[in-house]
Formats: C-alpha cells, sequence, structure tokens
C-alpha cells in the first residue's frame, strides 16, 4: 500500500499566517466587531450622525436661534415664514429675507402679508442681537445669525402671539430630545432590575414580577399615562413637572424591557461561565452585572434606543391633549398644541412645522436601533 | 381545550382585580377631589358655595369615607350592580355616558384591525418575497413613517384634505339626516364614510409593527431547507409560499391582537379628540382634567378591561389553531 507524504516538514508549533486584515478581526474587542457591523448599516450610521448634530444643537440653542424663546412681534402675528434667497434680480447677494409688509383686510378681517421684493435684506452673521442668559446662567448676546438692521427674518413664519417659530423649535428641542432619554433611564433602572431579579431568583419573586408586568402591559399606554400625568399637582414649578412626566413615561415603560432581560437571563444563567461563576462563590449582584448582563449589553442598548422614540412621541402627545408639559416649558408637543384645529392647517400651516423634527428624531432613533440590534450579536 | 380555556379565564380574575386595583388609585391620586376643583372654579366666578352644603355633597357622594371604604364601594357596585358610580360633571351615571359611546369606540376598534389586517397583509408578503428590492426597500421607509408621524397631525391633515376633496366633513360622525334615527345599513355606511380617515390615521402605526413582525416570520420561514426541497423539486412558487410558510408565518395575525389591542385603544383616545368623534377617548380627556373621578376611572377601567378580553380572544383562537400552544401549556404552567 503506497501513501503519498507531504515532504514539507511538519511542526505543530507553526501558525497559519493570517492577513493584517483577519488578524485585526480576530483580535478585535466585541464592541470593535459591534461597530465594525453597525458601519455597514449606511441608513443607521447617516441618523446616528444626525441625532449627534440635533443633541450637539441643544447645548448651543440660544446662540443658533435668532430670537429668544418669547420674544414678540405684535406686528408679525401670524406671519407666514419668509425663504432664504441667494440671488436678487439676477445678481449674487448672499443669505438675505424680503421684507413683509403687514395689512389688515377689512373685508375678510385677515391678517395678510405681501412680500416686498424691491429691496434685499442680507441676514447678519455672527452677530449681536436680542439679548438671553444661556442656560439660564450668564448673559450674552452672540447669535449664530440675526435678523437684518430694522428688519425681520422669520425663517418659519411667526405663531399667534408672533413668535419666532424657528427658535422655538430649536429651544423646545432642548426639552423634547432630552425628556426621552430621562424616561429611558428610569425605564432602563426598573426594567433591568426586576428582569434581572426575576431572571436569577426566580420561583415567587418571578411569579410576582411576572404578574405585574402582565397588569401593566394590559392598560391602553396613552389613557395610563393621560391619567397619571392629570395627578401631578398643578401647583407644581414647571421643572418638576418635567420630571414628573419623565417619570411616569418610565414607569409605564418598563415592563418590556424587564421581559426582556429574565428571558436572556434565564438562558444565560445556564451557560458554563455563569454556573462556573456561582461556583466559585460570586454574590447575585456579581454574577449578573458582572458576568450576565456584559453578555447581553448590545441587545439592551439597542432595543433602549428603540424606546426612546416612543416616549418623545408619548411626550409630543400627552402636551398635544393639555395633559402633559405646560407653558412656559416648550416642547415640540407643546407647540403643536397652537395646530389643534383645522383653521390652523388651513391658514397657519407652518405651525405645524415642529412636527418635521419630531418625525426625524424618531425615525432617525428607529434605524439606529435597527442598525444596533443587526449588529448586536457580532458572532453570529 | 376546554381545560386551557377555564384556566386563561380564571387568571383574568386576579389580573382584573389588579387593574381595578390600580385604576383607582390612580384616579385617587390628584390632590383634592372633584367637589375642590368645583368650590374653586364657582369661587372663580364669583359665587360662593355654603360650607354645610359642601360638607352634605361630600357626604352624598361618599367622599368623606376613608379611601378603602370608597374602593370597596365603587368596585362592588360594578360587580355586583353593574353600576359605574355617578359623573359629577354630567349629573349622569357613569356607565350610562360610557354605553352611549362604547358602540362607536367598538366599531373604531374593529374597523382599524381589519384596516391593519387587509394593508399590512399583501404588504407583508411582497416584501418578504421581494426582499431588499426598491419596492420593499419603499413599502418599509413607508411603514416607518407612519410609525413615526404622530397620529393626531395626520389625523389633522387628513381632515383638511378630505373637506377639500371630498367634501364630506370628517368633524362628524354620521350625516346630518342620519342623527337620532335607529341603526339602518344607510346609516351605518354613513358612519363609515365619516370615520375613514379615525381609521386610516389609527390603523397606520399598528400596520407599520405588524407588517415587520410577518415579514421576519415569513423570511425565516422561507430560507427553510423543505421550502428549498418544494422549489428543486419543482413546485410553483406560488404554491411553494402559499402552502407552508404562509401559514406558519400567520401566527402575528392572531397573536397580534393581544398588542394591537392596547394600541389602537390608546390611538383611538387621540384621533378622537382631535376628530371630535364622540367615543370615550374625548369624554375621559375632559374627565381627567375636571377630576371627575368615577367617569374617569371607568372609562380607564373599562378600556383595559376590553384590553384583557381581546387577549383572551386572540389567546384562544391561538391555541385553537395552533396544537403546539394548546398542548404545550398543560405542561408548562
Amino acid at each position: 500500500m503506497r501513501r503519498y507524504v507531504d515532504p514539507y516538514p511538519f511542526d505543530p508549533e507553526e501558525e497559519v499566517p493570517l492577513t493584517p486584515e483577519q488578524e485585526r478581526l480576530y483580535t478585535a474587542s466585541q464592541w470593535r466587531l459591534v461597530w465594525m457591523r453597525f458601519r455597514r448599516h449606511k441608513l443607521a450610521v447617516v441618523s446616528l450622525v444626525v441625532l449627534a448634530l440635533l443633541y450637539a444643537s441643544i447645548v448651543v440653542t440660544e446662540v443658533l436661534a435668532p430670537y429668544t424663546l418669547d420674544s414678540r412681534h405684535s406686528s408679525h402675528v401670524y406671519a407666514p415664514p419668509q425663504p432664504v434667497h441667494l440671488f436678487h434680480e439676477g445678481a449674487f447677494v448672499g443669505p438675505f429675507v424680503y421684507p413683509l409688509a403687514f395689512e389688515l383686510n377689512m373685508e375678510t378681517m385677515q391678517r395678510e402679508y405681501t412680500v416686498d421684493r424691491s429691496e434685499p435684506q442680507r441676514l447678519r452673521w455672527f452677530c449681536r442681537g436680542e439679548p438671553y442668559r444661556f442656560w439660564g446662567t450668564f448673559e450674552a448676546d452672540w447669535h449664530l445669525f440675526c435678523p437684518p438692521e430694522d428688519g425681520t427674518a422669520f425663517l418659519l413664519g411667526t405663531d399667534r402671539l408672533g413668535r419666532d417659530m424657528l427658535s422655538r423649535i430649536l429651544h423646545g428641542a432642548r426639552i423634547s430630545l432630552t425628556i426621552g432619554l430621562f424616561g429611558v433611564a428610569v425605564s432602563f433602572v426598573l426594567g433591568v432590575t426586576l428582569g434581572g431579579l426575576a431572571g436569577y431568583v426566580g420561583g415567587l419573586v418571578d411569579g410576582v414580577i411576572q404578574r405585574t408586568i402582565e397588569i401593566i402591559r394590559s392598560f391602553p399606554v396613552i389613557p395610563l399615562w393621560m391619567a397619571l400625568s392629570a395627578a401631578l399637582p398643578v401647583s407644581w414649578d414647571p421643572l418638576w413637572i418635567y420630571f414628573g412626566i419623565t417619570i411616569i413615561l418610565g414607569l409605564v415603560d418598563w415592563p418590556g424591557l424587564a421581559r426582556a432581560v429574565r428571558g436572556r437571563i434565564l438562558s444565560l444563567r445556564e451557560e458554563d461561565f455563569a454556573q462556573a461563576a456561582i461556583f466559585m462563590g460570586a454574590r447575585p449582584r456579581r454574577v449578573i452585572g458582572r458576568h450576565l448582563i456584559p453578555s447581553f449589553a448590545s441587545h439592551l442598548i439597542a432595543s433602549v434606543t428603540l424606546a426612546i422614540p416612543t416616549m418623545i412621541l408619548g411626550e409630543t402627545a400627552l402636551s398635544f391633549l393639555g395633559l402633559g408639559l405646560r407653558p412656559p416649558i416648550t416642547s415640540w408637543g407643546v407647540l403643536l398644541t397652537e395646530a389643534q384645529n383645522i383653521n390652523a392647517v388651513a391658514l397657519y400651516p407652518w405651525l405645524m412645522l415642529p412636527v418635521v423634527p419630531v418625525i426625524l428624531v424618531v425615525l432617525a432613533f428607529n434605524f439606529v436601533g435597527d442598525g444596533l440590534r443587526d449588529a448586536a450579536d457580532p458572532y453570529s | 381545550m376546554l381545560r386551557y380555556v377555564v384556566r386563561r379565564v380564571l387568571m383574568m380574575v386576579p389580573t382584573l382585580v389588579a387593574i381595578s386595583f390600580i385604576v383607582f388609585v390612580i384616579i385617587q391620586l390628584p390632590e383634592g377631589d372633584y367637589l375642590d376643583s368645583l368650590v374653586a372654579e364657582l369661587e372663580a366666578q364669583g359665587e360662593q358655595l355654603q360650607s354645610e352644603q359642601i360638607e352634605y355633597l361630600r357626604e352624598q357622594y361618599g367622599l368623606d369615607e376613608p379611601l378603602w371604604r370608597q374602593y370597596v364601594n365603587w368596585i362592588s357596585g360594578i360587580v355586583l350592580r353593574g353600576d359605574f358610580g355617578y359623573s359629577f360633571e354630567y349629573q349622569r351615571p357613569v356607565f350610562d355616558i360610557i354605553g352611549e359611546r362604547f358602540l362607536l369606540t367598538a366599531i373604531l376598534a374593529a374597523g382599524t384591525i381589519l384596516f391593519t389586517w387587509m394593508v399590512a397583509f399583501p404588504i407583508a408578503i411582497y416584501s418578504a418575497v421581494y426582499k431588499y428590492s426598491w419596492g420593499d426597500h419603499f413599502l418599509t421607509f413607508l411603514g416607518f413613517l407612519g410609525l413615526a408621524t404622530p397620529n393626531f397631525l395626520l389625523a389633522l391633515i387628513l381632515l383638511y384634505l378630505s373637506q377639500i376633496y371630498f367634501g364630506t366633513s370628517v368633524g362628524q360622525v354620521m350625516a346630518e339626516e342620519y342623527l337620532g334615527e335607529p341603526m339602518s345599513l344607510a346609516k351605518l355606511g354613513s358612519i363609515i364614510e365619516h370615520m375613514w380617515v379615525a381609521v386610516v390615521v389609527i390603523g397606520t402605526a399598528g400596520t407599520a409593527s405588524m407588517i415587520r413582525r410577518i415579514r421576519a416570520n415569513l423570511l425565516d420561514e422561507l430560507e427553510k431547507p423543505y421550502v428549498v426541497t418544494a422549489r428543486a423539486k419543482g413546485l410553483p412558487p406560488g404554491r411553494a409560499l402559499v402552502k407552508y410558510p404562509l401559514r406558519l408565518a400567520l401566527n402575528p395575525f392572531v397573536s397580534d391582537i393581544g398588542n394591537l389591542l392596547p394600541e389602537l385603544i390608546s390611538g383611538s383616545v387621540l384621533v378622537a379628540f382631535v376628530l371630535s368623534i364622540p367615543t370615550n377617548g374625548p369624554v375621559l380627556v375632559n374627565a381627567l382634567q375636571s377630576q371627575d373621578m368615577y367617569l374617569a376611572g371607568g372609562i380607564v377601567m373599562l378600556e383595559a378591561v376590553l384590553v384583557v378580553i381581546g387577549v383572551l380572544i386572540s389567546d384562544l383562537a391561538l391555541a385553537a389553531l395552533d396544537p403546539r400552544i394548546r398542548l404545550g401549556a398543560g405542561v408548562r404552567r
């Protein structure tokens, strides 16, 4: 019998040569792999950039907004948006607006604005404009851009008191974007703690927590939110109302997360590494916190990301009904209360503009969450 | 099967008790009671109530009793006599107020579920079969958009458009001539004509999530070896889709009622408020604002019960359809 033997000397210590590409991949940490997978989801990356920009904007809201939150312009009530132009009669002028002339039509009793196209008014950049208190602390009057000298720049129109919509939307972002984060934080703490307990301890604790989850889930969400937020005392400071609402949002939202955590822990608890940790005498807190949760942390982050948009929509809905935040706190939902009737849609459609950022943010969070969910398990 | 049904129904009882308790606590949470806000309102109008009068009213409504007694009174009234208490604001029994709006709420919910099914079914199948095609991407995006747009705003815009292009005013439930008429086919037609905006608006959010779930299920199923085998053996694509994979992917159709119903009822509150459809939604908003506690409590309670019953029905239907659930339940629980 003849047998073919490779003449090449055999060395068991020899390693299969890796291309640098492979080596990077094999030695990458879990989070690096998640990131590499996430980057393939183009829409999610774009959404992440959009969200980052929006959240960056709330840091410097006062500078970005040409007007302050409450500055009223009684001569420009319900003014339509003034578009920004670049060319005047074929010649390049730079970003400018045409002034609006206001007239009350005595027959229809409607305000009529006419655009005076004869004279372009250039926007001023990096200028000093209306004074404000930056984050309520120190006074300043810097703006990214200001309306022209003795002119107006209502790029998105004004509301019934002649307040600039663009500035109000920018200020509303501060509330609307953060309320989801705080709400999710509350729901995250509750969900992970209770879900972890239910999955790890089991028995009676599990039973009680499971029943509670079932009961809370059988309430329709919006009526429950409404009933709870109606319970916030009217006399409270607006800031307290804000925190009250975030807690309410979180209180109603945690069961979904708890259920997911419980399921994961139940299956992971039986894995060898978890059993080993238990036999070596680790306490439950360490086993859960150090061994179990990190192994599904990426899933957790994905589901948290997907919970934020629900909360933003919830706050918008509550405020729209007058049961959530109230002026002087301004969120996108509070702004939308102005567009509550069909007259607003017909006559002043720009009052509905705050919905654009709402849709944008909710979509972006959904895409990022989707991307994260696909990337959450990089070893699959 | 019978054992499963009985067990499932019995499990509802503690849930309902807990729900009623939570509802009661929530409606008690606001500081003061209806009389306080009534007194404040009268004072704002320059009127005064004698303090004896207030005490009398308080005693009359049982507002001076300890909380647990109020709860026992309330819940025993509901269970034993079908008495949901008395609405302070309307000066009528809560049951009457809720009852006359209930039919409309139910019609709206049923219509919306039908709409969701009719839209989600074909779209989900198309998206799964032509995965990652332009059509799939477009429909997915549309679904996301439906999910992201606040319901109430969509309602406003559609309301406006339908007024301009169709001339029907959807701000009402039915054409004027049917108001107060007994139910008839023509009246039903008129109701449908006026309700479509509400149905579409409430349906959009639920539709999006259902599409995604059916699509995911169907995709899982389509990748399984038996489908490949069937195709390889020359089964026409249509049959290879409908015969088994589709059937198996259909579970969410039934099981989703449990998820869909709370969403629907939540959504309908807002939409009904915007479109001023006289369902229980707008009444609830008002009741909460004026601390008309028995009315608010009655409505929240009723809606929660509706959801519990809906979940029960969907569980039973699922058990009837899928033997794995029916048989597995006995072993696990």
